[in-house]
This record gives C-alpha cells, structure tokens and sequence, in this order.
C-alpha cells in the first residue's frame, strides 16, 4: 500500500486545523483590499470595455490569494518540519520522492481553491461578475497553486530558517504577484514595464485567470497556458530532482 | 546467512571530516546489540545510514539483506528507529501521530495494533491529547511507539532514556525486552553503560568513526576487567591493612594464610568488573 494518502490527508488536516489563519485571514486580506482600491479607483482605471475596475479587481485578488496561499502552505509545513526535526517522521518510512512531491503539491493545491473560492464568494456579495469560460478559470487556478505549491517546496528545501522563507515571500512572491495585473492592467503601462511584465510568469496565470471571467485577456490565452505549463513542467523537473538527490534533507 | 544488520566498510565523509572510517559489523537476528561509543564517536550516523536518513560515502549496509539504498522500501519497512532527539509534530494528538506514521507504512487499519502498542506504553491516558502538551517522558513514549506501529523485525533505539526518569525507563526496558524475547532484534545506544551491561548480548564500540572492540558483553567484561577482592585487615598489634586479591582464586590460600597468622578480617569487598571500566580502558587503549 502507498504512503501518499496518509500523507496528502496529513498535510490537508494540518492546514484545516488552524483555518483561522490558512483561510479566514487571507479572505479577510483580500477583502480588504477589494474595498480600498475598489472604493480608491473606481472610475478613474478601465481596462477592458463594459468592465468596471471592481469587477475587474476581484479575479485579480482570487489568483493573488490562490497563488501565495499554495507558496504558503507547502513552504511553511516544510520549513515547520526541518527546523522542528519531525521532518524525521517522513523520511524513516518508504515514501518516495514522487509521492512526497504529490501530496505537498496537492495538499497546497486544495488551500489555495479553497481560499480562492472563499475569497470569490465573499466578493460576488459587493461586485456583480459572470464567468465568461469556466473550465479556463479552474485550468489557470490549478496550474498556478500547482506551480506555487512546488515553488513552495523548492523554497523550503533551500531554506534552513524561517527567515529565508520569509525572505523569499517577501522579496519574490509578493513583487510578482504584485507587478503581475493584479490592480492594473499592463496595457496601462509605458511599453517598456509591458515587455518588462511579460517576462514575469505570474502575469500569464493573473491574465489567463481573468480570462475566464471576461472573454478578454492581454494576451491570448492558450500563449498564456502554454507559458504556464512549461513553467510548472520546468519547476516540477526541478523540485522532483531535488527531493530524489535528497539535497538539504538527507545527509 | 541473513543478519538483521549487516555494515560492511561503511565510511562517512563530511568534507575533510570522517565522520566513520570503514565500519563492518554484523548483527545477528534476534540478537540485543549494544553500540557504545563517547559523544562524536559515529553511533548517531551509523544509525542513520541504516535508518536512510544519510548516505553512506562508500560501503554498504542491509537490514535482513535489504540494501537500505537500492532496496530502501523493503529495508525501511523492516526498521523501526527511535530517533535521539524528542521530536513531534505540534498540529496533532498522540493518536493521529500513530495513525499518520502507520499510514506512511501503508498500513491504514492498524488501530488494534496501535491501541496495544499505547497500553504497553501507558499511553492510553493521553491518545486524544494534543502532542505539545505531553511531558518529556510522554514524548518519548510516543516516539518508540512511533517506531513500532509498522511491527519492524529490526529495533534501533538511539539513546532511548536520555533525560528520561528511572520508572519510565523500568518501563520502557521491560517492554523493550519483552519485543527481544518474541524475536525483535534490537540496536541500543545509550550512554548509561549499566543498561548497556544489563540489556545487551553483544556490544560494538567506536571511537572516531572506528569500531574498536566488538564482542559478547562477557567476553569484553572478562578481557578488559578484572574481578578483585580487597580485604581489610587487623594485625595483633592493631595495626590495618588493605589487601587487594587479584581474583577470586587467590581469595582461599590468602584466608587461610591470615588464619594461621592470627590475623582478624574486618571488611571483605568484592569488585566486580562493569562495563564502565571496559568502556574506559578500551577508549584509553585507542
């Protein structure tokens, strides 16, 4: 039998017992700042024709929440675990890489939907929104917490102290979500911050998110699907290498 | 012949520092082994060579032939390790522990096993408690429970009573021997050589990374130690002597000769050889 149920279902309820500050807070963060820019832009920013900035803002704020709520969990349960020691637990039974991987991935994957779709549910009672294509918000949705998620991972195999971690969350994730269209779009930006944006892969899972909810995107969305698949097919390589050489958790 | 652990020219480097430096042993089945060695000495990186928590630099090593490397899933369901350090995971309660380290064993009906592993361990009391709220000896509990939950043929047990009160460790000993007498082998560390004496059939010690004796505990007692006798003595004229036999061989001749002379004993002390004097003899010797 594999280990990779009790795992995924270890991960899923150690998230679920502090909700408070895995789900309720990032909700509330969200809502928080659908009401400030809302209330501060509204009328001043029009990116798309028909679409007022709010309605434009809160599928934006839903993929910033998925994106660092995936970042958050796998990192912080890993870190917890190294520095802690119990990181002991998991590696003394025949776990393999691939499962280990699957379930860090997957739990984070979970949080993050359920935070997106508690921050989407909480915002659909101040701003009226339609999905315009679905099954394109739950494919960026997915791919993005997917890619967080082993970022995540990555991130805390790196990292030896809590501090690193906050590092990297503080000085990677939060400027790429932030420059990514989240409050904006890059089309109001001078040309050179539009190409600048398009090195940034966070803007292809925001744009390609918001797809869904509009029928318009800054760039077509199959391009931004397929530079977020290599990014997690790229990423994915890379994490499942560094668990399988056992870098930095086994000696 | 399988042995339960089988070492053969394991090294461990760390850099410049060798960490161990060619070890080979064997450890039959059903054996109580005993590694014994001064802090640094390589036990705690032996162990997790076996255990898969490090990798061997060169050399190998099997649990019941399972090379814990090419085979680490059969050779890590046949190992239950007791880590040194007392740690848990504070999002949980003693129960979910167990169950969630069963599970990583892929044994997910496991709680008739598991409620006896905590009643042999007195910890029936405290199964739906929250992990952080255990005293130090319950942690410790939960920590060899953790190790049995998958039913390991092979026992490693890294320090298991450091820090740990004398009743707990009754206990702890009681039920370990227990495992031994129903076929369990088990590997001790510990640096409370009377437990070592006591427990073990067999005891391996290291200094820097070498083994540098490994023998049945008799054999060691008997080559390192020596037993004496020291008899206190009254002469006619009140004077004391202290007289120190060399064996208990020499101990009869000796009486009667202070017999004959007259000579009253006052106090006769038997020193026995421990494993403390082996242990500190061997290390001097290397």
């Amino acid at each position: 039998m594999s280990s990779f149920p009790t795992l995924l279902y270890k991960e899923l309820l150690r998230f679920w017992k502090v909700a408070f500050q895995t789900v309720a807070a990032p909700v509330m963060t969200a809502l928080l700042y659908l009401l400030v820019f809302a209330y501060a832009l509204d009328g001043r920013v029009r990116a798309f024709e028909h679409v007022t900035y709010a309605q434009f803002l809160v599928p934006g704020l839903v993929m910033m929440s998925v994106l660092q709520n995936a970042f958050a969990n796998s990192a912080s349960s890993l870190i917890q675990s190294k520095v802690t020691g119990n990181l002991v637990f998991m590696l003394l039974p025949p776990i393999s890489y691939i499962e280990f991987f699957g379930a860090y991935v997957i739990a984070s994957i979970v949080r993050a939907l359920v935070v997106g779709a508690a921050v989407l549910a909480v915002a659909l009672a101040f701003v009226d929104l339609q999905l315009a294509a679905p099954l394109w918000v739950l494919g960026f949705a997915l791919l993005g917490a997917a890619i967080l998620g082993a970022l995540g991972l990555v991130a805390a195999i790196w990292a030896d102290k809590f501090d690193q971690i906050a590092a990297f969350q503080n000085f990677v994730i939060l400027p790429l979500t932030f420059l990514s269209g989240v409050f904006y779009s890059i089309r109001q930006l001078p040309e050179h911050w539009q190409a600048a944006s398009h090195l940034n892969p966070f803007f292809y899972m925001i744009d390609g998110f918001r797809y869904g909810f509009f029928g318009v995107s800054d760039v077509p969305p199959l391009a931004s699907l397929a530079v977020v698949g290599v990014c997690f097919v790229l990423l994915s390589a890379g994490c499942l290498a560094l668990l399988r050489s056992g870098y930095k958790l086994r000696q | 012949m399988t042995f339960a652990i089988e070492a053969r020219n394991v090294e461990k480097r760390y850099g410049a520092l060798r960490a161990l430096a060619g070890v080979t042993l064997e450890v039959s089945e059903g054996e109580f082994f005993g590694l014994l060695g001064p802090n640094g000495a390589g036990k705690t990186t032996l162990i997790s060579i076996i255990a898969g928590l490090a990798r061997a630099s060169s050399g190998e090593v099997r649990v019941l032939g399972a090379d814990v490397v090419a085979d680490y899933r059969r050779a890590r369901r046949l190992l239950g390790v007791v880590p040194q350090e007392l740690v848990f995971d504070p999002f949980f309660t003693v129960r979910e522990t167990l169950r969630f380290q069963s599970g990583y064993f892929g044994l997910r009906r496991n709680d008739d096993w598991i409620d006896e592993v905590m009643r042999h361990l007195d910890l029936v009391g405290k199964a739906d408690a929250n992990m952080r709220t255990l005293s130090g000896g319950m942690k410790r509990r939960v920590l060899v429970a953790q190790a049995l939950v998958h039913r390991p043929p092979v026992i490693v047990l890294d320090e298991p009573t450091a820090g740990v009160d004398v009743e707990l460790r009754q206990g702890l000993w009681q039920f370990i021997r227990r495992l031994n007498r129903d076929g369990h082998t088990i590997v001790l560390t510990t640096h409370y050589l009377e437990e070592a004496e006591l427990l073990c059939d067999r005891i391996a010690m290291l200094k820097a990374g070498r083994i540098v004796a490994l023998d049945s505990t008799q054999n060691l007692l008997s080559a390192f130690s020596s037993s004496a006798v020291i008899a206190r003595v009254a002469a006619h004229d009140g004077r004391r002597f202290t007289l120190e036999l060399a064996g208990y061989a020499d101990l009869e001749p000796q009486l009667a000769r202070l017999r004959e002379a007259g000579v009253e004993i006052v106090d006769l002390e038997l020193d026995r050889p421990d494993l403390e004097e082996v242990f500190l003899r061997v290390m001097e010797k290397h």
